[in-house]
């Protein structure tokens, strides 16, 4: 595949870098003139000093046989104009735009740009289901028995680790379908113990749920 | 009118002061405070800081009750940004984009923007002036393609 870049900062830089290695070919269009020569240095002729956003550097560039253009300049509005261009001047198929600000993302799909990557909301959604994932969370509603599939996780510090599920006081519309302890998958009876970072599945319906939730000292 | 003009520069200063001298409700948008120092001093208007390509800033700037956008940053890709989310994002009937490189112009011409190039204006008014011929009478030529 024939592939254009614009940006030579790290992001560009890597990609092309990646990009050669497997065999397309790349051209890396990076506006200063010091950076380019630093990048010409490793990556030789795949570097061509130039605005990606001008139509005359595009043109030269052999914008109009691309595959694709990818736009990952640190600038959200330049990304978005080097794409937009690629698509409208140069019939470009498919164009990948780096989007700074998260709340980019949908107006640049609006605007026709074919794939949008948002580092930001990449560690955003890795910060929520990595490192806050919630102690109880709503997996699913089934709306016509108005009951709902829950996972709780147990803290270690809670008060029913090590407590048979006999013990618990589980409110009457409720039942622990399954338990994950680790890997391995545990269907609970009234004799199985409740470890520490167990996952617990449980049906409960819906008026149930704060009383369950208190039941697990949540 | 409710109009906001985004960049405060020579061209925005100036619009922002007559429009305002006009009677119309005018909000000035720029990435820089000290740039607000080149209104009258008289401006009515309201004065909005941040970044012209931030919702959020627009949303202070009430751009989602504005009839009329004008984006005169010094950026060709903050200009044409910025407008295409007055537009799309916010709905605005008439907005307006400067964009220096007559290329780039040409093109968002193609997309739908209502652009205006100062560099294809200046040329043909200098062309003109040096030819001593009316060629160009301040209306774009047709565009090949």
């Amino acid at each position: 595949m024939y592939i254009i870049i614009g940006g030579g900062g790290d992001v560009g830089y890597y990609l092309s870098r990646n990009l050669l290695k497997r065999g397309h070919e790349v051209l890396l269009l990076e506006k200063q003139d010091a950076r380019q020569k630093t990048l010409a240095d490793e990556l030789g002729p795949s570097v061509t000093r130039g605005d990606a956003c001008e139509a005359r550097t595009m043109e030269e560039a052999g914008a109009r046989r691309a595959d694709v253009v990818i736009a990952v300049t640190g600038e959200d509005e330049d990304n978005l104009v080097i794409c937009q261009m690629a698509k409208q001047r140069f019939n470009v198929k498919r164009t990948i735009a780096r989007v700074n600000n998260p709340m980019h993302e949908d107006l640049f799909k609006k605007l026709g740009i074919d794939i949008t990557v948002s580092p930001t909301r990449s560690i955003l959604a890795l910060i929520e289901s990595e490192l806050l994932r919630p102690p109880f969370l709503m997996l699913l509603t089934l709306k016509k028995a108005g009951l709902e599939i829950v996972e709780m996780t147990i803290d270690p510090k809670s008060k029913i680790v090590g407590k048979r599920l006999s013990e618990i006081n589980l409110p009457r519309s409720s039942n622990l379908a399954l338990i994950i302890r680790g890997t391995e998958p545990i269907f609970p009876n009234a004799e199985t113990e409740l470890m520490a970072d167990d996952d617990v599945y449980a049906l409960v319906n819906h008026d149930g749920e704060a009383e369950l939730q208190r039941a697990f000292g949540m | 009118m409710n109009i906001v003009i985004l960049g405060c520069g020579r061209v925005g200063a100036l619009l922002a002061t007559q429009l305002d001298n006009a009677g119309h409700a005018v909000t000035i948008v720029d990435n820089s405070n000290d740039s607000f120092q080149r209104l009258d001093p008289e401006f009515k208007g309201d004065k909005v800081t941040g970044s012209g390509v931030d919702e959020e800033v627009l949303r202070r700037a009430h751009v989602n009750k504005a009839d009329a956008f004008i984006a005169v940053t010094n950026g060709d890709n903050r200009n044409i940004m910025a407008s295409q989310m007055a537009k799309e994002i916010f709905n605005v009937k008439k907005v307006l984009c400067r964009i220096y490189d007559p290329l780039r112009e040409s093109t968002y011409r193609e997309l739908g923007l209502e652009t205006f190039c100062p560099t294809n204006l200046g040329a043909m008014m200098l062309f003109d002036a040096i030819t001593g011929k009316k060629v160009h009478n301040g209306v774009m030529p047709e565009r090949k393609g």
